[in-house]
């Protein structure tokens, strides 16, 4: 084969694999501005009915308080959780001895317990202290994840020790260390470690299902799983549901894209 | 001089602990919500799964869940349901993942940008929105129906998940959608790391693609695919949201997942935490086993 032509096939393959990616999302789009007769005709071309879905959507669910939800309990998973696991993986690293090696082991080994072994002994816990369909009860579970420990440990290894001995010699002290100096130059990793938080806050499904019992407390995938199961289908509205659920985690992606690559990148090495 | 190296040696003692209990307080509040929030609850939970009854009225019942697992027939069939999964979509995505990765690695490759960002596009939806995107594709009156009859090769719509065979395969096209994107940004990263002066090297001793593909990259990636091999045999034993709300377990339970059963049985009907407790430790042991089995054979011919 020669060099042009498996060029061409490379193309050939990526085109119709980018296409395949893209398609469910298209047509998605393209569905939130049809009727629903419409879409399960098979129609492709973008109507005129958006602002009827919306109307739709608003009257059958209180929307704007399910977005709100999702958008407080992942804004503030995501920087409690930057904050309480970059300093961890800091200190794993920078600080580390023989005890704090076998702590950091110990902690990866909790990344096995499957989360419906805990489900049932948190419910009841939190249901104890008052936790159940509050924001401090969907936060804590996730405050603190051993992945993001793991990252900030192997980025914190290509934080050169000579600048902490310099900025200890200048009189700062390590939290001034950790905040003026590691936070800012390991700006990459925080920002895929914020695309990964906060997609992963924001998908939450299971555990906010288990303590929010509430409607004033759920979230946006509780209620657009809770559009399906009517017995007939407005598929207009229901696109309409999820692309608002998509839009949050779409642009926090977009705008990290470019350092979430680098960070990843970091974290693999 | 005496005195000035012992207060000397004094102040550098003090710095020395207080390094080290500063190191000890940036560890608190990750370990202490890790020890309460996941070890504390997994040992609760161990020993639950050795109870039996509801609410306060919990009594010891020794094996007695765990031998009923064996005659539970629909946690049975969750755990085939998920090993199917594992076995057919894991190794597809990876594939095609790691593929796609050196396609893009190619440095004269025009619209990388573009191809990358379509690929991984699927990942930045949201769990239970692409499930109920390719639930509403697959309908009986949905789009991939619509086409397949206008193009002849179906005379009326399938209900693609009403059948256990189609409902199992769209899960895992649905899976393979959303999660390769995610896996092939792991091993382009991995590859960036690789010197392209190796691959030179291979070229100029007359390796082809295929060779340099497996005998440089697969064992330079190794790292990578170790890692998101286990990442997606735990996720794939874990699965949840798709189970829920793609076929809803259905139909009669012929894809439910292990998880979305255990689910079902905590949280709705009489709860009988003893047995989830149960189940759920089965899923911990085939999680941790599969995780020490594939570090083992990733480990080897270092």
């Amino acid at each position: 084969m020669t060099r042009r032509s498996s060029n061409i096939l490379t193309y050939i393959f990526l085109t119709i694999v980018s296409f395949v990616s893209i398609f469910p999302l298209i047509w998605m789009l393209i569905a939130t501005t049809n009727r629903s007769v419409d879409i399960v005709a098979g129609k492709l071309t973008i109507g005129t009915k958006f602002l009827e879905n919306y109307r739709n959507l608003m009257v059958s669910q209180d929307l704007w308080n399910f977005f709100g939800n999702s958008v407080k309990y992942s804004i503030l998973t995501t920087v409690c959780s930057l904050f309480i696991c970059s300093l961890a993986g800091y200190s794993f690293e920078i600080f580390h001895d023989k005890a704090k090696d076998i702590l950091f082991k110990l902690i990866l080994m909790t990344m096995m317990l499957p989360f419906v072994a805990l489900m049932v002994p948190l419910f009841q816990m939190f249901s104890k202290l008052n936790l159940l369909n509050s924001t401090l009860g969907f936060l804590l579970p996730s405050l603190s994840t051993p992945f993001l420990i793991m990252m900030f440990r192997q980025c914190a290894k290509s934080f050169p020790v000579e600048i902490i001995e310099a900025a200890r010699i200048d009189g700062l002290n390590e939290f001034q260390i950790f905040f003026k100096m590691f936070v800012p130059t390991m700006k990459s990793t925080y920002a895929a470690a914020t695309t990964i938080t906060f997609m992963n806050a924001w998908n939450n499904y299971l555990w906010p299902k288990v303590i929010m019992t509430k409607s004033s407390s759920q979230t946006m995938p509780m209620m657009l799983s809770s559009l399906t199961s009517g017995y007939v289908t407005d598929y207009g509205m229901l696109m309409l549901a999820v692309l608002l659920t998509t839009i949050p985690t779409a642009i926090v992606f977009f705008v990290l894209q470019k350092n979430f690559a680098e960070g990843i990148t970091g974290a693999v090495k | 001089m005496a005195l000035f190296l012992m207060i000397k040696g004094d102040v550098e003692m003090n710095l020395r602990m207080k390094q080290k209990l500063m190191g000890w307080l940036f560890l608190v509040p990750a370990v202490a919500l890790i020890i309460c929030l996941s070890l504390y609850p997994a040992i609760q939970a161990l020993l639950i799964s050795f109870k039996t009854g509801t609410g306060v009225n919990m009594h010891w019942n020794g094996f007695g869940n765990y031998l009923r697992i064996f005659e539970d027939k629909v946690f049975l069939q969750s755990i085939k349901n998920c090993f199917f999964y594992l076995i057919i979509q894991v190794p597809i995505m990876l594939i095609l993942g790691m593929i796609l990765a050196v396609l893009l690695n190619k440095p004269n490759l025009k619209f990388k940008g573009a191809f990358r960002t379509a690929i991984f596009l699927p990942c930045a939806t949201s769990l239970v929105a692409y499930a109920i995107i390719f639930r509403s594709l697959f309908a009986t009156e949905g789009f991939i129906n619509s086409v397949l009859i206008k193009i002849g090769i179906l005379e009326r719509g399938y209900n693609f998940l009403s059948e256990p065979t189609s409902a199992r395969i769209v899960i895992i096209i649905a899976l393979i959608w959303r999660w390769t994107g995610y896996n092939m940004v792991f091993y382009l990263a991995g590859l960036q790391n690789i010197e392209s002066s190796i691959y030179e090297a291979a070229r100029i001793d007359g390796a082809n693609i295929v060779q340099t593909f497996f005998k440089i990259t697969v064992p330079l990636l190794k790292p990578t695919i170790l890692l998101t091999v286990i990442m997606s045999t735990n996720g794939t034993l874990q699965l949840f949201d798709e189970s829920v709300n793609l076929t809803n377990g259905g139909p009669a339970n012929a894809s439910i997942t292990m998880s979305h059963y255990i689910f079902n049985k905590a949280f709705l009907g009489v709860p009988n935490f003893g047995y989830t407790s149960a189940m759920s430790f089965i899923i911990l042991i085939m999680v941790a086993t599969l995780a020490f089995l594939q570090m083992k054979v990733g480990d080897k011919r270092d």
